[in-house]
């Protein structure tokens, strides 16, 4: 399992990997922004944690297409299947690996690109704690996506119909954590509700995500 | 005789042949009466004028869009466990209606809240739950177009139906917790004392028979038309095999 960890690791990392695409998207969307809204900094400050938030989202989206796709069309996938672990390991260590390629990054830019919106003060450490317990979601999810879409030739645009509803419930708990806390309110019910939401998907997702990859490998 | 008769293609065709006509005339009719009844013979109400009698049309298409939607993941399970080729197809057949009934009701809806709210769409729970279930429904139909392989198609959306089930329910709720509703709460419950009034709820439980048994016939017609369909590849691959 972990040398599996790593050599994902290290072909995400590599050249041609796509490695930091995420998180350059994610500096992309927050700095158009303002451009599309107007510069009002109290307007910026408003919206930010539901920009960065959904940026985040997107940016995560983004990379899914890479997380199978491309040992998909190698073989390696296949041989995978055969491997002695179990495929359910399988695809909760890429989904692992991806977290820690894309989700991870976007959590410590996160308070970076909350600068450049003017989150308040309050905002920066709700932000990160709700990105930090969102993302291994947003990963987990993404990847039963990729493994429903795998087969398909050009999957991209379906994928993300596929799973932007999916995303729907960890968007507003997340967000709704990250507005509170800039706002200063409470957050103990969004954020245990967003934690939930983690816990179980991680827990039950990788079976179905193996489920959809053992049929698309038949 | 048991239910998993029908799993033979040629039973569920001569059977649903059989019960079509009846299906096809009794929801004509349930819903003529019904519309009839409601717009023409119901009071108007005292706050909402005529308006309110679009509700013949929303709540029955609303009921029809959670119900079909609740149909696909019975037949998908069916799928799953038993693998029986007639229940995938039922599915398959059923997502189109259920789209079709969610776009009615969110219009309709609309067309009720201008005149009402002052505005065509808020993001009320009830609306904006609705606009997700539609957005399932758009991915589940996308994803059957997407796959030319049929038993891997039927697989891999019998899945997402699952999947996406439990996360649309989870929507229901986040939406809730999310935004406070314009929308009422339920119309019809048995234990609640906001219910319509007697004059609207009789035409309106003729409405929703009638919408019932109009899904009814729209799925069993459209799912012998995919097993038709289906018949008609397996035929011409055959003669390909043969010329």
């Amino acid at each position: 399992m972990i040398a599996l960890l790593l050599r994902d690791l290290k072909l995400a990392f590599r050249a041609g990997g796509g490695f930091g695409l995420g998180l350059a998207f994610f500096l992309i969307v927050t700095v158009m922004v303002p451009f599309s809204v107007g510069p009002q900094s109290e307007l910026l400050s408003r919206i930010a944690p539901g920009v960065l938030w959904l940026g985040a989202l997107l940016a995560c989206l983004l990379s899914l297409d890479r997380l199978l796709a491309l040992d998909w069309e190698d073989g390696s996938l296949d041989l995978l299947a055969t491997a002695p672990l179990p495929l359910e390991s399988t695809v909760t260590i890429k989904a692992l690996a991806h977290w820690i390629t894309t989700g991870l990054p976007l959590v410590l830019a996160a308070p970076v690109l909350g600068v450049l919106l003017n989150l308040p003060v309050l905002g920066f450490q709700w932000l990160v704690v709700s990105l930090l317990l969102g993302t291994p979601a947003l990963s987990v999810i993404g990847t039963f996506g990729a493994a429903l879409t795998v087969g398909l030739k050009r999957g991209g645009l379906l994928m993300s119909l596929l799973v932007m509803p999916l995303y729907v419930p960890t968007l507003i708990f997340g967000s709704e954590v990250a507005r509170r806390g800039a706002e200063g309110m409470a957050v103990q019910t969004p954020l245990l509700l967003l934690a939930g939401i983690s816990a179980a998907s991680i827990a039950l997702l990788p079976f179905a995500s193996a489920a959809v990859l053992r049929v698309n490998l038949r | 005789m048991s239910i998993w008769e029908y799993a033979n293609p040629k039973k569920f065709l001569a059977t649903s042949e059989k019960v079509m006509p009846a299906l096809w005339i009794s929801s004509a009719v349930l819903i003529t009466v019904g519309l009839v009844w409601g717009f023409f013979f119901t009071p108007d109400d005292y706050r909402q004028g005529s308006t309110v009698k679009i509700i013949f049309l929303h709540v029955p298409s609303a009921l029809m869009a959670i119900n079909a939607w609740f149909m696909m993941l019975v037949a998908s399970l069916v799928w799953v466990i038993r693998r029986h080729h007639v229940s995938a197809l039922a599915a398959r057949a059923a997502a189109p209606v259920g789209v079709i009934m969610t776009v009615i009701a969110l219009i309709t809806g609309a067309i009720w809240g201008q005149p009402m709210w002052g505005t065509w769409w808020a993001w009320d729970p009830r609306l904006t739950s609705f606009l997700v279930l539609f957005l399932f429904y758009l991915g589940y139909i996308a994803l059957w177009e997407a796959i030319d392989n049929p038993d891997t198609a039927a697989d891999l959306t019998s899945i997402l139906c699952l999947v996406g089930s439990v996360f649309a329910v989870l929507s229901r709720y986040a939406v809730n917790f999310w935004n406070q509703g314009l929308h009422q709460g339920a119309s019809l419950s048995l234990d609640e004392k906001e219910n319509v009034h007697d004059a609207f709820s009789s035409p309106l439980y003729v409405c929703m028979a009638g919408f019932v048994l109009l899904f009814l016939a729209l799925v069993l017609y459209r799912t012998g038309t995919e097993i038709r369909a289906r018949r008609i590849k397996a035929l011409m691959a055959r003669e390909r095999l043969e010329a």
